[in-house]
């Protein structure tokens, strides 16, 4: 399978201006040297907390958000080297799903005319064969052609986010970032719109990136999953051995904090103590030395490496001191 | 824990609130009974506009009048019925006998005043207490519900604190004058999954401590199932459900239930292709069908039930109670 988007020491510094002169007095590093590859067709869950940087990777990887530097290659084209115009070009085959269906459209727009608006902006086929487009799409995300004429605010969570989706669909890409896309909605609705996203992807061979802070909807939807803290990338690996044996601390500490609907399974938690550090200062060493319960010396001075605690044809890869140790020895 | 040897402490009848829009009244609860016992903590569980947040803050009175309106029903509390009691009883009621904490502790929190102060006037105005004596109260309830340094930190303002911390300050703010009943609405759904463990582990283990009741209004049933005796279901304003907590979860009666927990994503030893939907969605409150709510997405649904309401049918052994005339059994 080939790779679609490689990621290379992606960093997104945003400026803190303050005193006198609005100097630049502080950086947050809202992602910090994050690298991965994504395969077509397949996808990528990014899963962390608030804060972590994971809807600024996300957009960075779109240049929504101007990367500070890294590379960015898709197809072969570093996205980082294109100027305005050569992006825009190349925006025809990456979409966006945000979080909030409510804010994501524009109320006083009637459907037809924003999920029309892609074709227009980038001028494809003639007015008729755009509207024929429309109705396909519809009927892709599973919505009548009645509600073509119909404004957002006529519509609940779930159908807003359907139609988000169908223009994202507009242009053919061949990449998503989905950014949170059912954290909104309710559960009994979310599931049918994971259902949806799954057979897009499955019928039409997309490539999502697909952010979420709950490990189970990343679970259901990815083939890898990389797991984020305080902007990097603490453990990377496929699904099935991330949800199987989750390695870094942190990933294991996330597992076990989620609630099980379950009174009987009452899960062994892994309490972490304090807080997130702030991305405006983070600790130096390892980013979550200062909550890990299993904390060297070691981990407040170094960085740790990034491991392959797997196979070379099935990476599992940890960014920890513990597996250093290992491989040393 | 729902024997008829003791009597409830707080006893909900046919309660029915209603809210005037222009496009006539709406129904958020209609006409739901219920009650919880000392010691207990009761979930109410239901999706967006179910009702269970309007429940949960009629019960201190606090939604607004108008639009809001308590069009029958009684609320008894240990003897006395809350809707007849005057605003200035009640008052005296707020905080100390029953108190209540908030999904989003920056809104319930006053930016403006340091947390020592708030928590301050929340002492002095129930109990007789000097200055003095109240500050050193808070920063023993803030060292109770696990702030660190309460001493210092008791002079920050909210918007110093992290969301977990505020939480804790709400929760301390809400425990400082032994409250009888807490009524906890949404409290971790703004927190990350690993500082909603922290904080959930401290409400539970503070509930025990000061022999409280507590009716907990969530939408996740993760958290219900791990802190809860017993759950209330809720659903376009009625209860459809209530049984003890492992009941529910593994003979849920009513096909809604069953299919809330079915469509919860969660994470599986084997990844499936389809999560499991309950289909269509909630009807709009202004147009209710005339039978059963739940009927139009219902596998189970006959003539019968588009016909007329099935109402709760508690049964006196169990407590459990389910309002469907075919229930899943």
């Amino acid at each position: 399978m080939s790779t679609l988007l490689k990621v290379v020491d992606l960093k997104k510094y945003f400026p803190v201006r303050g005193g006198m002169f609005h100097r630049v007095v502080a950086h947050v590093k809202a992602v910090d040297g994050v690298s991965f590859e994504l395969k077509k067709g397949r996808t990528l869950g990014l899963v962390g907390e608030s804060g972590c940087g994971k809807s600024t990777l996300g957009r960075a990887v779109l240049r929504l958000h101007e990367p500070t530097s890294g590379q960015i290659i898709l197809n072969g084209d570093d996205l980082m080297t294109l100027d305005r115009q050569a992006l825009t070009a190349h925006r025809r085959q990456m979409q966006i799903i945000f979080q909030d269906p409510y804010a994501s459209l524009s109320p006083r727009r009637t459907i037809a005319q924003t999920i029309q608006e892609p074709l227009d902006v980038h001028k494809i086929g003639t007015p008729r064969e755009r509207e024929k487009k429309v109705e396909e799409l519809l009927d892709v995300v599973g919505l009548r052609k009645q509600v073509l004429s119909r404004y957002p605010h006529e519509f609940s969570g779930g159908q807003r986010q359907r139609i988000g989706i169908a223009r994202s669909l507009a242009l053919n890409p061949n990449f998503i970032v989905a950014d949170e896309p059912v954290s909104a909605l309710d559960v009994s609705v979310q599931s049918q719109v994971l259902n949806l996203i799954a057979r897009l992807q499955r019928e039409h061979g997309i490539s999502f990136l697909f952010i979420s802070h709950d490990l189970a909807v990343i679970q259901h939807v990815s083939d890898d999953v990389g797991v984020m803290y305080l902007g990097r990338l603490v453990e990377l690996a496929s699904a099935d051995d991330l949800y199987r044996q989750p390695r870094h601390p942190y990933t294991k500490a996330l597992m076990s904090a989620i609630p099980v609907p379950d009174p009987n399974k009452k899960s062994k938690r892994i309490i972490l103590s304090g807080d997130v550090p702030s991305p405006m200062n983070p600790p130096p060493g390892c980013p979550f030395h200062t909550r890990c319960p299993d904390a060297m010396p070691r981990c407040k001075e170094a960085l740790p490496p990034r491991i392959n605690v797997g196979s070379e044809d099935r990476p599992h890869f940890v960014d920890c001191h513990l597996f250093a140790e290992e491989s040393a020895t | 824990m729902s024997s008829g040897h003791t009597a409830p402490l707080l006893s909900v009848r046919n309660l029915v609130v209603e809210f005037s829009t222009r496009y006539g009244p709406v129904r958020a609860v209609d006409d739901i009974s219920f009650d919880v016992y000392p010691n207990e903590t009761v979930g109410i569980v239901g999706e967006s506009g179910c009702g269970k947040t309007v429940t949960g803050l009629t019960l201190l009175r606090l939604i607004p009048m108008p639009p809001g309106r308590i069009v029958q029903g009684s609320i008894e509390f240990d003897g006395r019925d809350l809707t007849k009691l005057s605003e200035k009883d009640l008052q005296e009621m707020r905080g100390s006998d029953i108190s209540m904490i908030f999904q989003e502790p920056m809104t319930a929190l006053n930016p403006v005043f340091s947390v020592g102060n708030q928590m301050i006037d929340v002492l002095r105005r129930h109990k007789n207490l000097t200055r003095g004596q109240a500050r050193e109260l808070a920063i023993n309830m803030l060292d109770t519900v696990g702030i660190p340094a309460p001493r210092k930190r008791i002079d920050e303002y909210p918007h110093q604190m992290s969301g977990g911390m505020r939480q804790r300050v709400m929760i301390a703010m809400a425990l400082s004058c032994g409250p009888k009943l807490l009524i906890a609405d949404e409290p971790t759904t703004a927190l990350d999954v690993t500082t909603q463990a922290q904080v959930m582990e401290q409400i539970v283990k503070l509930q025990d401590e000061f022999h409280m009741s507590m009716i907990l209004v969530t939408h996740d049933l993760g958290v219900v199932a791990e802190s809860c005796d017993r759950a209330i279901v809720m659903y376009c304003g009625n209860i459809i459900e209530t049984a003890a907590i492992d009941d529910l979860f593994h003979k849920p009666q009513h096909p809604y239930t069953r299919g809330l927990l079915d469509s919860i994503p969660r994470i599986r030893e084997e990844r499936i292709t389809e999560l499991p939907i309950i289909r269509g969605m909630v009807p709009d409150l202004l147009h209710l069908p005339d039978g059963c709510r739940f009927a139009d997405r219902c596998p189970r649904a006959t003539a019968e039930c588009r016909q007329d309401k099935p109402v709760v049918k508690i049964d006196p052994v169990t407590g459990n109670g389910v309002a469907c005339y075919h229930p899943m059994g």
